[in-house]
């Protein structure tokens, strides 16, 4: 035993901490801790014996208390001699901390066990590692010009989309047998068909909202009849095609970038590209298509859920009856509304599919990248969608209001 | 004295639904050894890799590692016991938002017992060990080449200090230069670290340069386990079928009887 034999051959001076604390790392096998001994030899040195198992698991978080106690003796400079020898294992952290205090060739002075050459030769050739990777901490200009090359990347980028669009188009035009109905058909059932609920649930709950708003202001006034102005017109022309359009956009918009970036990480995108295959006619137009087709017909559907549920709402708070309020709403309301309702159904339904596709297609191959643009689709295209409504707004100011 | 035992499984069966995987399997696996575990593709290799780190449970039959019988380990004992192990995946399974630096750092991070002082200098001794220089530490795994991208996997099992080490098989779509540099870097590592490992894999050169055992998985059961120039004269079909094609007598050195 190495404590015994350095007790009997010398003045122990001092002793590694040897407790036996947090014995968890190993797991119930008792593991001899890393320590060492120091005792005087014949010539007056200090030598230095280190024992136990000098791994990760044997320091067990002491690297930095073993090392500021060896320290006090490295301060002694060459009257210090290390035996390694009776060392049970070593590893890179044993390493480590040895290496910081003694650095292996520098001087010798240091006995190690032949099974433990090998790693002290690694750490004394090691080469300094650089100092930091990361880039020097970016100023207002360089942040200026990095939004800048962002931003001219994604207008490019998306030029770039739309012309490969426009072009693939026309050759579909040409050979109208190479549309991939079927990709069409399932995406208007998963974007369209499974959105029923939903948008049925929300186009409900507004029409009540706004049936319930408007009629405690409207019998202020003794305007009931209005009721129904008020909501035919706000739901078909304006609530019916931007709920449906947002809730599209969160639903779907993600799915499809979300897509388009697993199959960037999984390469089935460069697969897809191997095969001589049009990424644009295989995946991003019958999106668009079906999205153009879908979403118009969910801003029916929202309409009609909505005026359902204002007209609910209607006949509890106003006592106006459903059947006159049906009757009422073609001359209440200029049936251009409705249509305008449908034209920014197929508008917000292009806008929204092309932005998803458009950040599907950005997502680098990782994790991260991954969610980032897909939140940014999302975000986008709601936005671009409230944008484009504003601008429907503005465009069709003089059409089918009273 | 005889080596320490590391993994022991006894009279281990699996079974999915009907179908039957591993029948009556005994394996052990001493300290020091680097055991080849070879078969024809289906034949539950991974599967009995992670019976052998507790990720699946063998229907019956029981699993010791380094002296604890996993069936009837406590949940932090065995996460403990995880510790001490590596796995290198067959495909890397780097995390694909970190860089290469905070792939092998992640480990240690995680690890209580790891000054923070320490876990840079330790990252860049990893990369060197298996072969990368600092320059490397910046990128992304997708800007890795597949040699690399096994290297940092390598780097980042190695990070714990494993004193088990498990490779999926290491050496598979990698070009013969780079395979035989792996195989290269892995002895050199054992000779350094000391650690025990248990690789899968289908490369013969792979057996015959870096493992010190071999054990043949073939209908359901370990059919020839031992040293691989004792394995290569097994009689069993398999065993034959594998090492004495042209291949294997090129690289074993056996002569067709």
């Amino acid at each position: 035993m190495a404590r015994g034999r350095a007790t009997g051959e010398g003045g122990v001076t001092n002793r590694g901490i040897i407790d036996s604390r947090r014995g968890q790392a190993t797991a119930g096998a008792r593991l001899e801790p890393a320590g060492y001994v120091a005792r005087h030899d014949e010539r007056g040195r200090t030598v230095l014996v280190l024992t136990g198992h000098w791994t990760l698991r044997g320091i067990d978080g002491r690297a930095g208390a073993l090392a500021s106690e060896l320290r006090g003796y490295v301060q002694e400079g060459d009257k210090v001699v290390w035996d390694c020898r009776e060392v049970r294992t070593l590893d890179n952290v044993g390493a480590l901390v040895l290496w910081r205090l003694h650095g292996f060739a520098h001087h010798g002075g240091i006995q190690v066990r032949p099974e433990h050459a090998a790693l002290c030769e690694r750490w004394s050739q090691r080469q300094a590692p650089p100092e930091s990777l990361r880039p020097a901490r970016a100023g207002a200009l360089d942040t200026l010009m990095s939004l800048e090359r962002g931003l001219r990347s994604h207008v490019l980028d998306f030029t770039a989309l739309l012309g490969q669009i426009a072009l693939d188009s026309g050759r579909l035009v040409r050979r109208p047998d190479r549309i991939p109905w079927k990709d069409v058909s399932a995406t208007i059932y998963e974007a369209g068909v499974r959105a029923l609920g939903i948008t049925a649930l929300v186009g409900a709950l507004v029409g009540v909202v706004m049936s319930y708003l408007s009629a405690l202001e409207l019998q202020a006034f003794g305007a009931q009849s209005f009721i129904v102005n008020i909501l035919g017109l706000s739901i078909m022309r304006e609530l019916g095609p931007l709920l449906a359009a947002i809730l599209v956009a969160g639903r779907s918009g993600s799915a499809m970038a979300a897509e388009l970036g697993v199959m960037r990480l999984t390469e089935e995108l460069d697969a897809l590209s191997a095969m001589g295959i049009s990424q644009t006619v295989r995946l991003i137009l019958p999106k668009i298509v079906a999205l153009a087709i879908a979403l118009p017909l969910l801003v029916i559907w929202t309409d009609a859920v909505g005026l359902l549920g204002g007209m609910v709402a209607a006949h509890i708070t106003l006592g106006i009856s459903i059947p006159s309020f049906i009757h009422a709403i073609p001359s209440a309301v200029p049936v251009v509304n409705f249509l305008l309702g449908l034209l920014k159904g197929v508008v917000f339904g292009i806008v929204v599919a092309l932005i998803a596709c458009h950040f599907g297609l950005r997502i680098q191959p990782n994790t991260l990248s991954l969610g980032l643009e897909t939140t940014n689709a999302v975000v986008t295209a709601i936005t671009a969608v409230i944008f484009f409504d504003a601008m429907f707004a503005i465009a069709f100011r003089g059409v089918g209001l009273p | 004295m005889t080596p320490e035992t590391i993994i022991d499984m006894e009279h281990v069966w699996t079974r999915f639904g009907q179908h039957i995987v591993h029948e009556d399997i005994n394996l052990r696996i001493v300290r020091g050894e680097i055991l080849g575990l070879v078969g024809s593709s289906g034949s539950g290799k991974t599967t009995l890799v992670r019976e052998m780190i507790g990720l699946d449970q063998p229907s019956a039959g029981h699993v010791s590692l380094f002296g604890e019988r996993l069936d009837q380990i406590a949940h932090d004992a065995l996460a403990a016991l995880r510790n001490r192990c590596g796995v290198l995946f067959q495909g890397g399974a780097l995390f694909s938002a970190l860089t290469v630096f905070e792939n092998v750092a992640f480990p240690l991070q995680e690890y209580p017992a790891i000054e923070p002082a320490l876990i840079r200098d330790l990252v860049y001794m990893k990369l060197t060990q298996v072969g990368l220089g600092p320059e490397v530490a910046a990128r992304l795994p997708a800007e890795l080449s597949g040699g690399m991208v096994k290297r940092v996997a390598l780097a980042r099992a190695l990070a714990l200090e494993p004193e088990l080490l498990f490779l999926d098989e290491p050496t598979s779509g990698l070009d013969p230069v780079t395979a035989q540099a792996f195989v290269h870097h892995l002895q050199g590592l054992h000779r350094e670290l000391g650690f025990t490992a248990v690789v899968i894999t289908h490369d013969l050169d792979l057996m015959h340069d870096l493992c010190t055992a071999l054990a043949i998985l073939a209908d359901h059961r370990i059919v020839a386990q031992g040293s691989p120039a004792e394995v290569a004269e097994n009689p069993h079909p398999f065993v034959a079928s594998m090492f004495s094609g042209e291949r294997g007598q090129r690289v074993f050195g056996i002569t067709a009887s």
